[in-house]
């Protein structure tokens, strides 16, 4: 009974509504969590899976050898490889197209890769205009690896103890 | 300040006189002077409404522990500008399936009303457009013609969103608007008028904020500004808008400027409701220190004291704060509670309340010790 006319008084005098009204009240006096993103930004792990790049080796020779298994091994089909023999005898790739519309960032080609030449870089402030884009073809990709190749291998060099 | 403004006008009357001569030059004065007091009131109103908007987002913002807009401008103070210059470029897109005529005069129906009531709104004696002795049937009349606007646009839009939307606006106003309307009785009981400015001076007593009517109509204050809450469709009893169940209700075919009018609309109302309830239970423009100690404690001090324009834009400023602390804080009631709160909370605690205030205005009661102060006249 008593219990009853307590639970009335509460509720009457809106006192639930004052406790959750102090706490946003709390709040609204709190540090500001915003990170003010072109001039601020969060700090990036180097696992992130952003933007593909193909790497080379520091005498400047690609690395990638044409295995194709990133190409059997992307689950979203995005990956497309045609190879032949070069001049000097070796097996090189004369195209490597990733779409990056299909792509989902799972970083298994990263993974299959055998001579660490596809990877995914911090990279993610990229964007496409019109269609076709998106389609990032050998070059690119070469291009992308050339302008990141520091960063791409200090990342490597941080995870390479747990591997 | 009155004595100047007394001038101000005699000069205009005398001019008014002296070029359109004794028939015509009265009437022409009355008419330039209320065009004037128009624009004197809605332009900050209107003003208001265009920042309000922006101190809501950085309020939510800043109670969702984020920054709010901080980039167009200094910490974003043109936001407002620019929100409503992508308004005015917007397309005005009419459904095919709508009734033209009523789609775009929705809008209007809805905004009118909303600034319509201001012409009663005193903002100190004097201050004031139309100084009604019937100006709360005004405002009551007015408040509940903004309804037409919200029903007759979810109508003419022709989407089954925008119906249910406004059938919910409608029915929770049905039911809000009595409660509102019995907590503004018992204030003008209280009061012994309907005239706003001779409510608030009948709370002028020598106790300051405690003579006011907000603590012998604590209730009927309570239930004013939360039936204010439902009438102008605002958080926690937004279900008209719903948007996680019913897109933007009512609102959902409006585009561009007549969006930006019911927008318009639904803040003004906000901001009348924040005005109406300090005059009403606050006090209006006099002072909560109102009382012989600060009076006459000397220059430094009892300014304080003395009624300003600037007291009721501070508890206006403090009560339209509160619509944006309780918006960020509470979830929105479901529509079978809103409807429980509205007919069996609200209509009888005010009405019980209404009983209560009847009995300590009688003749004994309202002399004795305690209840002196607000009905001992």
């Amino acid at each position: 009974m008593l219990e009853r006319v307590k639970d009335i008084a509460s509720s009457f005098m809106l006192t639930e509504l004052v406790k959750g009204l102090g706490l946003t009240g709390r709040h609204l006096f709190a540090r500001k969590i915003t990170v003010m993103y072109p001039e601020e930004k969060t700090p990036a792990s180097p696992r992130m899976r952003g933007l593909h790049a193909l790497r080379r080796y520091p005498n400047g020779e690609e690395r990638c050898i044409a295995c194709k298994l990133c190409e059997a091994v992307c689950p979203a089909l995005a990956i497309t490889i045609e190879s032949d023999q070069r001049d000097d005898g070796t097996r090189r790739t004369t195209r490597y197209d990733i779409d990056l519309v299909k792509c989902i960032f799972c970083g298994f080609c990263e993974e299959s890769c055998p001579v660490d030449s596809i990877v995914e870089t911090r990279f993610i402030e990229y964007h496409g205009e019109s269609r076709g884009d998106l389609l990032y073809t050998k070059p690119m990709l070469l291009a992308i690896g050339d302008r990141f190749e520091a960063q791409i291998a200090a990342d490597r060099g941080e995870d390479a103890p747990f591997r | 300040m009155n004595d100047y403004l007394a001038r101000f006008q005699g000069y205009f009357q005398g001019q008014a006189n002296d070029w359109l001569g004794p028939v015509w030059g009265p009437q022409a004065f009355t008419v330039g002077r209320t065009l004037a007091m128009i624009v004197m009131v809605l332009v900050p109103v209107l003003l208001t409404v265009l920042y309000y908007q922006l101190v809501e987002r950085w309020v939510i913002g800043w109670i969702q522990v984020r920054k709010g807009p901080n980039r167009v401008g200094w910490k974003g103070v043109l936001q407002p500008i620019a929100d409503a210059i992508k308004l005015l470029m917007k397309e005005q897109v009419v459904p095919s399936g709508a009734n033209k005529v009523l789609f775009m005069l929705a809008p209007i129906l809805s905004v009118a009303p909303a600034l319509a009531a201001w012409s009663i709104v005193p903002f100190f004696p004097g201050w004031v457009i139309s100084n009604a002795d019937a100006a709360i049937l005004v405002m009551l009349a007015m408040t509940s013609l903004g309804i037409y606007g919200i029903i007759i646009a979810g109508w003419a839009s022709n989407s089954k969103y925008a119906f249910i939307g406004s059938m919910r606006a409608a029915a929770q106003m049905v039911a809000y608007e009595l409660a509102m309307g019995f907590a503004i009785v018992g204030a003008l009981m209280a009061g012994q008028s309907m005239n706003l400015t001779q409510i608030v001076a009948a709370q002028q007593t020598p106790y300051g904020a405690i003579g006011w009517f907000w603590i012998p109509l604590f209730p009927l204050f309570l239930i004013h500004y939360i039936a204010g809450l439902a009438e102008t469709n605002r958080h926690p009893f937004d279900v008209a808008e719903g948007e996680s169940e019913i897109v933007a209700g009512f609102h959902v075919e409006y585009s561009g400027m007549a969006f930006a009018v019911f927008f318009l609309a639904e803040y003004a109302n906000m901001i009348l409701i924040s005005t109406v309830s300090p005059l009403l239970f606050l006090g209006g423009w006099l002072s909560p220190f109102d009382v012989s100690f600060v009076r006459d404690a000397g220059p430094a001090v009892s300014w304080l004291a003395a009624p300003s324009v600037l007291w009721l834009l501070a508890k206006t400023a403090f009560l339209m704060f509160l619509f944006l602390w309780i918006r960020a804080s509470f979830p929105r009631y479901r529509y079978d509670q809103i409807m429980r709160l509205g007919w069996k909370v609200f209509i009888p605690v005010t009405l019980v309340w209404i009983a209560l205030t009847g009995v300590a205005l009688m003749d004994p009661v309202a002399h004795w010790p305690v209840l002196r102060i607000w009905f001992g006249r």
